[in-house]
């Protein structure tokens, strides 16, 4: 169905039929018109598509943000319509991890908090918490940033806080919402990296959603979306690496590169 | 999501935001401070009164002619100063009946003057009341039956006739006839207008004479036990009843006026913390209104909390407990500041206070529930946000 041989059978999220209507004033608003889709276990796919395409829908729905209107999505083979708020919020506290364009971190709270905050939702105790905060910061070479506010920290500072925080939860997919659209290109490529490594290495499924070709480029499939319909889905049989891989610590738990290294 | 958690993460929005949650504060810590310091003013007075009514003595029983009701106008009396031996028979005892017959008079010494009540009473006084005596002496049996023109003054009397003169063996003048000060009450204070210390005790029969007068006003009747007094209030009557056929007359014990008064001042009382209670209200609305714009304000936290896995519940009760914390924090600096002004009224005013136990306890009981009250209509707005319309807030 997608084209594409995956390493594993494994099925993260399937969206069947899905279709997403908004109600406007007295206009509905038909988002996605009925779109399936399977993300498989440790893939690494970007939707692409014009604004107002229905990505953003898309990308919401596979987060469990949102239900479909029609259709059905299932989040590791169990469908999602029949959930309560509480199994839904469940399922995104442990099987989705989000990095938002505009980084969305709680401004005064400190790098360590801000990571540590979907442990919060799971009733992780405090030291627990810290630890394992503590620990995904220095896998995203934020060791030395931990007690800083969002702030007192770069942009590119701040979006790999943000993706400590979704890899602290260690989620099966993670959604990456113009994880660069707010970065310079030297930034987005150290988050790029990040985020192909924590593909590789963790075997997460990564979902990038972007307008931006060069992005869409790192991932290994490729959705095109149009009109609330997926209209192309291809293979990438060569996903781009950033030049410089090498420097990062082998595999994550262990220190990366201070921001001087990376300079 | 951990309750303790939810606290923590309560308090820090409240400190991050310290000047709004301070402002926001101000309304309940003056509603709550108002309560405290008015019921604080209303159980003084309470108090005070039923301190000076019992005061007055125990197991008394005023005898007067006539209905007794708080307010309503005295009945004129037909009694004589004979019904005391009649009364006294019935007590088993003529020494515990006095006698009153009053009247408000201007008292002269020199150029000083006073306006005093003038009490027609008789020996048998100091058996019935708590009326200590500063110096010399009571009225005698003596001094009754052969009408001698001797007086004992109320503290404040003698203080205004002579200064620092003793009064003892002196001369001054009741409504322009003179009297000899035999004796000098200690001072006791007044209650419900009525300043015993503004009073000059005089032989009931001297007292008729300057008036003119062959009736008395009442009777003060002490009886032996507690017990008692129900069986004797009857009697009283009675006996009263019989020698005047077809009037009515009453004998209320001090238990029957302290509980008129205490109804009367209770009810005074609750009406002031009503009042109080409005400005109360008027800060639940101000943290409702507060905890709207912060709802509002944080709309993108509490997207991106649900994107990481709060439930509604969770984001519901953290702001429901920064409500809670807000009037929490308010009702308890409102009735520290209640309590200070309180005593401070208390202490340096002539206005009595006394901070009954429950009206600190009722007040922080009050102020939480106000949170809660005012708290959840925006709690449940945020806890209902919709996380994709929440996360796209800026």
């Amino acid at each position: 169905m997608t084209g594409y041989d995956t390493a594993t059978d494994v099925v993260a999220v399937e969206a069947v039929e899905v279709s997403r209507t908004y109600r406007g004033d007295g206009v509905d608003v038909l988002a996605l018109r009925g779109v399936s889709m399977r993300v498989h276990a440790g893939e690494y796919v970007a939707i692409v598509g014009p604004s107002g395409s229905g990505k953003s829908t898309l990308m919401h729905l596979l987060g469990c943000l949102d239900r479909p209107t029609t259709g059905r999505l299932l989040m590791g083979g169990r469908d999602t319509a029949s959930m309560s708020d509480g199994e839904l919020a469940r399922l995104r506290n442990r099987t989705v991890g989000f990095v938002f364009q505009s980084f969305q971190l709680l401004s005064r709270t400190s790098a360590l908090d801000n990571v540590a905050l979907p442990l919060v939702y799971r009733g992780v105790g405090r030291a627990e918490r810290h630890g394992r905060a503590e620990a995904a910061l220095h896998a995203v070479g934020l060791g030395h940033r931990i007690g800083h506010r969002p702030s007192q920290l770069s942009g590119g500072e701040q979006q790999r806080v943000a993706i400590a925080r979704a890899l602290v939860a260690e989620p099966s997919v993670l959604l990456a919402d113009e994880p660069t659209g707010n970065l310079d290109t030297r930034n987005g490529a150290e988050v790029m990296r990040l985020l192909d490594q924590l593909n590789v290495e963790r075997d997460v499924a990564v979902i990038l959603v972007t307008h931006e070709p060069d992005i869409a480029a790192h991932a290994r499939r490729v959705l095109s979306v149009r009109d609330g319909l997926i209209e192309r889905d291809e293979a990438n049989a060569s996903p781009v690496r950033p030049r410089r891989v090498e420097p990062v610590g082998t595999e994550f738990g262990h220190d990366g590169p201070g921001e001087e290294e990376l300079r | 999501m951990r309750l303790a958690e939810s606290f923590r993460v309560a308090f820090a929005a409240l400190r991050s935001n310290r000047l709004r949650s301070a402002l926001t504060m101000v309304g309940v810590v003056i509603g709550v401070a108002a309560v405290i310091i008015l019921v604080a003013i209303g159980s003084g007075a309470k108090q005070e009164v039923e301190s000076q009514i019992e005061g007055l003595g125990s197991n008394l029983i005023l005898v007067v002619p006539g209905r007794v009701q708080f307010g309503s106008a005295p009945t004129a009396s037909r009694l004589q100063l004979s019904d005391a031996t009649l009364l006294g028979r019935v007590v088993g005892d003529q020494r515990r009946v006095t006698v009153s017959v009053a009247s408000g008079e201007v008292v002269r010494m020199g150029s000083s003057q006073a306006f005093a009540n003038v009490v027609g009473t008789n020996e048998n006084l100091p058996n019935v009341f708590n009326r200590p005596l500063d110096r010399g002496r009571y009225l005698s049996a003596a001094d009754v039956d052969t009408r001698r023109r001797v007086a004992v003054l109320g503290a404040s009397v003698a203080g205004r006739l002579f200064g620092d003169i003793d009064p003892i063996g002196r001369q001054f003048s009741i409504a322009g006839v003179r009297f000899r000060v035999v004796g000098v009450y200690d001072g006791v204070g007044s209650a419900f207008g009525i300043n015993r210390d503004e009073e000059v005790h005089i032989p009931v029969t001297a007292q008729q004479r300057l008036l003119g007068i062959q009736t008395v006003d009442g009777f003060g009747v002490k009886a032996a036990t507690t017990s008692a007094i129900n069986d004797l209030q009857g009697r009283l009557v009675s006996a009263l009843e019989d020698r005047y056929p077809g009037e009515e007359f009453s004998a209320v014990t001090q238990t029957q006026i302290l509980g008129t008064v205490g109804r009367f001042l209770g009810m005074l009382t609750f009406v002031l913390a009503a009042i109080a209670a409005i400005s109360l209200l008027v800060g639940g609305v101000g943290v409702s209104n507060i905890m709207l714009v912060s709802v509002r304000e944080r709309t993108a936290e509490i997207g991106l909390r649900k994107a990481l896995g709060a439930r509604q519940r969770d984001v519901l009760l953290q702001f429901l407990i920064e409500a809670v914390l807000l009037t929490t924090f308010g009702g308890l600096t409102g009735i520290a500041i209640g309590a200070a002004a309180s005593w401070a009224i208390g202490t340096y005013s002539p206005v009595p206070t006394v901070i009954a136990w429950w009206s600190p306890v009722l007040a922080a009981g009050v102020s939480a529930a106000v949170g809660v009250f005012f708290g959840v209509a925006p709690a449940r707005r945020a806890g209902r946000l919709d996380p994709v319309v929440a996360l796209r807030a800026e």
